[in-house]
C-alpha cells in the first residue's frame, strides 16, 4: 500500500478572532462606553449604542483535562450563548447578553467547582509555569504550588476586599517565566551546579555555556582526561543559567534549591511607572505537596497589605508610602544582607538621601 | 479502561481544598489512558524526590523547525528502561491563540476531540507566552495532532530563537479604554513573521505584545522585545452623566483621595465650575452643579489612573494610536530590563498605519538578527550598543519622551553638537 503523501502545513498564523466573538462583542467592537462591576466576578460593559453585556469570570486550574473543558463548554452553551474567553491569568469569562442570565450562570459554575471572582480588588489566579509536569529544568512544581496557594486564597479570589488588585506569579527557576507580579514565588538555588564530567563533552556546546554565565565563573577544563567545564564556586551566584544549555551541570537540588518571595512588581502604568519586584525573603523550603512555609509567608504579606493599604494602592504603592523598614516590621520578614543589591546598576537601589523612616 | 493507577499519596493531597484541581483532571484522563497513568506516576516521583525528569530533544512537524516542545523521560531503571514506559514521551504543541483569547464552544470541543484522539487530553489555556498548550503527545502522534489542529484553522507558535507567539488584550472587543484595534495589529504583525516563528534562526527569542492602553494588561513593557501600547495625543474625553454618577456615589473624600491625590503629575484639579480654565489643552467636566474637574492635558502622562477610577466619565482622547517600546525581558543574562520608548506615538487606524508598524518590526528584527550576539535579547543588545546607535540604525529621531532625564555625566564626545542642532532644526522646519 502506498504511503499517504506528507501533508504540508497551512501557514495560517494567528486566526481571526471575529469568528469567535460573542455577537454583542462583535456588534459593538471598538464602541464601548464604560463598565462597572455589579458584584465580584462580574463585569458589566455598556456600549455607546446602549447594548449591555455581562461577563462572568471564574477560576480554572489552567492545565485542564478535556472533560473539564467540555464541562465549561456545556455551561457556556446552556447559560452563556456559547462564547468564552480566557484572561492572561487563565481565568475563563462567559459573556451573556441579559442580566437575568448572570445568577444562574454563577450558581452553575460554583456548583461545578469553579469559583467566580478574580475581578477588581481581588487576588486573582496565580500566573504560573510548567514545573515538574512538563519543564526540562524545573526546581519545583508549578500547578501544585499554585493549587495549594489558591486553596488558601480562595475567599480572597471571590471577594474584592484588597486595597487594589493583587497579581501573583510563581516560577520554577530564576528565569522567571511567571513574570513580574505584586507577589512572586521563585526558585532560588543556593549551591553551584553539580557537574557530571563524563557527559559534558558530548552533551554541551562548551563555549556557549561559558558565554551564558552572567559572572564569568565557568571555564573549560579537562577533568579525568575528558574535556569538560569547571565552575569557580567563589564567583558562582547559583543562578542556573548554565543548566539549560548544559544539562550535566545539574543546578536543581532537593535540599538546596529554595524558594524566594518577591514583592512590588507592577505591570500597569497607572499612577507610577511600571516597577520590578524586589526580593524580600529567601531560603524557604521546597516542600511539596503543599508548600506550607510559602503559603504562610505569602499570607503574612497579604494580611499586612490588606490591613494597611489604602484604596487604589497596589503593593508597590503601599510600600512606597510606608517604606521598607515598616514593610519588614509589619510582615515579620527579616531584612538581611542578601537583599542589598550588588548587581550592575545596584546603586540606584541604595538610599542616596537623608530620607529615613524610624 | 486503562491500567491500574499508581499510588499517588503526594498528589492526592492536591485533590483537597476548594480550588479546581489539575490532579483530579489528570486522574479522570488516567481512567481512560495508560499514558496518563504513567504521567501521574512520574509526577508523583518528582513530588517525592523533588527532581524533574524531562529532557528536551528534537521533535517537530513537517516543514517547521519549532513549535513543538519535546520531552523524553529521564526516569530510567537500572537497565536504562523508562520506569513509566507509557509516558516515555510527553511533547507539547504550542498553538497560537486568536487575539484576545476568544473562543466559541464549537472550536473548543473540536480541540478537545483532537487532543483526546492523539494526545494526553491535557490542555493549558494558556501558557505564559500565550500559547494554547496541548500537553502530552508521543512522537508518533505529533504530526497527526498538528494536522487536525491546523485543519481547524490554527497554527503552531514559536519556540527557541524565533519570533514567539504573541498576546493581545481583550481590547476593542469589550473594553472602553482600547486605543487601537489590537487584534488587527496583532495579526498584521505576527502573520508577517510566520517564517521567523516556524523556522527559528534569530540570535534569540523575539516577542511582540499588544496592549490597548497604558494599563498594559499584557505586561508588554516587562515581557516584550517590542511592546505596542495604545495611547492618545489629544485631550481626555468626558461624559458628564457618568462623572456626576461617580460623585453622587462616592462624594468629595473619595474624589480627592482616590482621583486627585493619585494623579502622578498633579494634572487634575477640583475647581469651582465658574473658575474653570479654558484653552486647547484643558479638559473640564462638572461633577455637581457648582464644581468641576479640570485637567491640563499637557501635564498628563496618560497613566490611566483617573480613567480607571471614573471609567467612562473620563476616557482616552480621540487622536488615538500607540507607543512603541523596545527591549523588555526577564532576568537572564544581564538582569531584568523594561522596554524603553523608541516611538512615542504612531497612528494605528488604517491598513497603511499598520503596514508602518509591520515595517518597523521588520527593521528591528533585521537589525537584531544582524547585530545581536548569540542568546542576546534585544534589550541586552541595546544596552551593549547604546540606544542612540539603535535609533540611528532604524532611522528614528531622538525625542525627550525617550528618557527619564538627560544624561547625568559628561562622558560623551560632543564635537558634533552644532551640526546636530542645525540638522534637527532644519528637519523641524521642513515638517512645518
Amino acid at each position: 500500500m502506498a504511503q499517504a503523501p506528507m501533508r504540508r502545513a497551512i501557514e495560517s498564523g494567528v486566526p481571526d478572532n471575529q469568528q469567535f466573538l460573542h455577537p454583542l462583542l462583535k456588534k459593538n467592537y471598538g464602541n464601548w462606553r464604560y463598565h462597572d462591576r455589579p458584584r465580584p466576578g462580574v463585569l458589566h460593559h455598556v456600549a455607546r449604542g446602549g447594548d449591555e453585556v455581562w461577563s462572568v469570570r471564574a477560576g480554572t486550574q489552567r492545565q485542564m483535562d478535556v472533560h473539564t473543558v467540555r464541562k465549561l463548554c456545556d455551561i457556556a452553551d446552556q447559560y452563556a450563548e456559547g462564547h468564552v474567553r480566557f484572561t492572561i491569568r487563565s481565568n475563563i469569562e462567559f459573556m451573556v447578553s441579559r442580566s437575568e442570565m448572570v445568577a444562574p450562570l454563577i450558581e452553575r459554575l460554583e456548583t461545578e467547582g469553579f469559583p467566580v471572582g478574580g475581578t477588581g480588588n481581588s487576588i486573582s489566579m496565580i500566573a504560573h509555569t510548567q514545573g515538574w509536569l512538563h519543564c526540562d529544568i524545573p526546581g519545583t512544581d508549578a500547578s501544585g504550588a499554585v493549587k495549594a496557594l489558591m486553596d488558601e486564597l480562595y475567599e480572597e479570589f471571590k471577594r474584592e476586599e484588597m486595597p487594589n488588585r493583587v497579581h501573583m506569579s510563581t516560577s520554577c527557576c530564576e528565569i522567571n517565566c511567571g513574570g513580574q507580579a505584586d507577589i512572586a514565588i521563585i526558585v532560588q538555588h543556593t549551591k553551584p551546579p553539580k557537574i557530571n564530567h563524563d557527559l559534558v563533552a558530548n552533551v554541551c556546546e562548551r563555549p556557549a555555556v561559558v558565554a551564558r554565565c552572567p559572572v564569568a565563573a565557568i571555564r573549560p577544563a579537562v577533568v579525568n582526561g575528558k574535556p569538560s567545564l569547571e565552575v569557580d564556586e567563589k564567583k558562582c551566584i547559583c543562578c542556573g543559567a548554565c543548566y539549560p544549555p548544559c544539562p550535566p551541570m545539574q543546578i536543581n537540588d532537593p535540599e538546596h534549591s529554595k524558594l524566594a518571595i518577591w514583592v512590588g512588581g507592577k505591570n500597569s502604568n497607572a499612577r507610577g511607572k511600571p516597577t520590578f519586584m524586589k526580593m524580600v525573603a529567601s531560603g524557604l523550603p521546597n516542600n511539596p505537596p503543599r508548600w506550607p512555609e510559602v503559603s504562610d509567608a505569602v499570607k503574612r504579606i497579604l494580611h499586612a497589605y490588606k490591613e494597611d493599604g489604602r484604596p487604589w494602592e497596589r503593593m508597590a504603592d503601599w510600600i512606597d508610602r510606608i517604606g521598607w523598614p515598616r514593610f519588614f516590621e509589619k510582615t515579620g520578614l527579616t531584612f538581611t544582607k542578601y537583599l542589598i543589591d550588588d548587581w550592575r546598576g545596584a546603586r540606584v537601589n541604595l538610599n542616596a538621601s537623608a530620607h529615613l523612616r524610624f | 479502561m486503562a491500567k491500574q493507577q499508581h499510588p499517588t499519596p503526594m498528589l492526592d493531597e492536591l485533590e483537597k481544598g476548594p480550588w479546581p484541581s489539575f490532579v483530579t483532571g489528570l486522574k479522570r484522563l488516567a481512567a481512560e489512558k495508560d499514558y496518563v497513568v504513567d504521567v501521574l506516576g512520574q509526577l508523583e516521583t518528582s513530588y517525592k524526590t523533588r527532581k524533574g525528569y524531562w529532557k528536551g530533544g528534537t521533535v517537530g512537524v513537517i516543514g517547521y523547525g519549532g513549535g513543538v516542545i519535546p520531552r523524553f523521560t529521564e526516569l530510567k531503571d537500572a537497565e536504562g528502561k523508562p520506569v513509566f514506559k507509557d509516558a516515555a514521551e510527553f511533547h507539547t504543541l504550542r498553538v497560537m491563540p486568536p487575539p484576545g483569547m476568544h473562543y466559541n464552544t464549537d472550536v473548543l470541543r473540536k480541540m478537545c476531540d483532537i487532543w483526546e484522539r492523539h494526545g494526553s487530553g491535557l490542555i493549558a489555556f494558556h501558557g505564559q507566552s500565550g500559547d494554547i498548550m496541548f500537553q502530552g503527545c508521543t512522537t508518533e502522534n505529533v504530526q497527526k495532532a498538528f494536522d487536525e489542529i491546523n485543519q481547524l484553522g490554527f497554527d503552531l507558535g514559536g519556540a527557541g530563537p524565533a519570533v514567539r507567539t504573541s498576546m493581545s488584550c481583550v481590547g476593542a472587543a469589550r473594553c472602553e479604554q482600547s486605543c487601537y484595534d489590537e487584534a488587527r495589529a496583532h495579526r498584521a504583525v505576527i502573520n508577517t513573521f510566520l517564517d521567523d516563528i516556524h523556522r527559528p534562526s534569530l540570535p534569540y527569542k523575539f516577542k511582540f505584545k499588544f496592549s490597548g492602553c497604558p494599563n498594559d494588561c499584557m505586561n508588554s513593557i516587562q515581557r516584550a522585545d517590542m511592546a505596542i501600547i495604545g495611547t492618545w495625543r489629544d485631550n481626555i474625553q468626558t461624559d458628564e452623566t457618568l462623572v456626576r454618577k461617580y460623585y453622587a456615589k462616592h462624594g468629595m473624600t473619595d474624589l480627592v483621595n482616590d482621583v486627585i491625590a493619585r494623579c502622578p503629575t498633579k494634572a487634575i484639579r477640583v475647581r469651582n465650575a465658574d473658575e474653570v480654565a479654558t484653552g486647547p489643552s484643558i479638559t473640564s467636566v462638572r461633577f455637581d452643579d457648582t464644581q468641576a474637574l479640570e485637567i491640563d492635558n499637557r501635564d498628563c502622562v496618560r497613566c490611566m489612573h483617573c480613567i480607571n477610577v471614573i471609567t467612562g466619565g473620563l476616557a482616552p482622547g480621540k487622536d488615538k494610536g500607540a507607543t512603541i517600546l523596545v527591549g523588555g525581558k526577564r532576568t537572564l543574562k544581564i538582569g531584568d530590563l523594561m522596554g524603553t520608548v523608541v516611538v512615542p506615538f504612531m497612528k494605528l487606524e488604517t491598513d497603511e498605519d499598520r503596514e508602518k508598524l509591520v515595517e518597523l518590526g521588520q527593521k528591528i528584527i533585521d537589525f537584531f538578527a544582524e547585530n545581536a550576539l548569540e542568546h542576546e535579547r534585544t534589550g541586552e543588545m541595546i544596552e551593549r550598543i547604546g540606544l542612540v546607535n539603535f535609533l540611528d540604525a532604524l532611522g528614528l529621531d531622538v525625542d525627550p519622551n525617550m528618557v527619564s532625564c538627560p544624561r547625568t555625566n559628561p562622558y560623551v564626545r560632543t564635537d558634533g553638537w552644532d551640526e546636530e542642532v542645525a540638522r534637527i532644526k532644519a528637519k523641524k522646519q521642513q515638517v512645518a
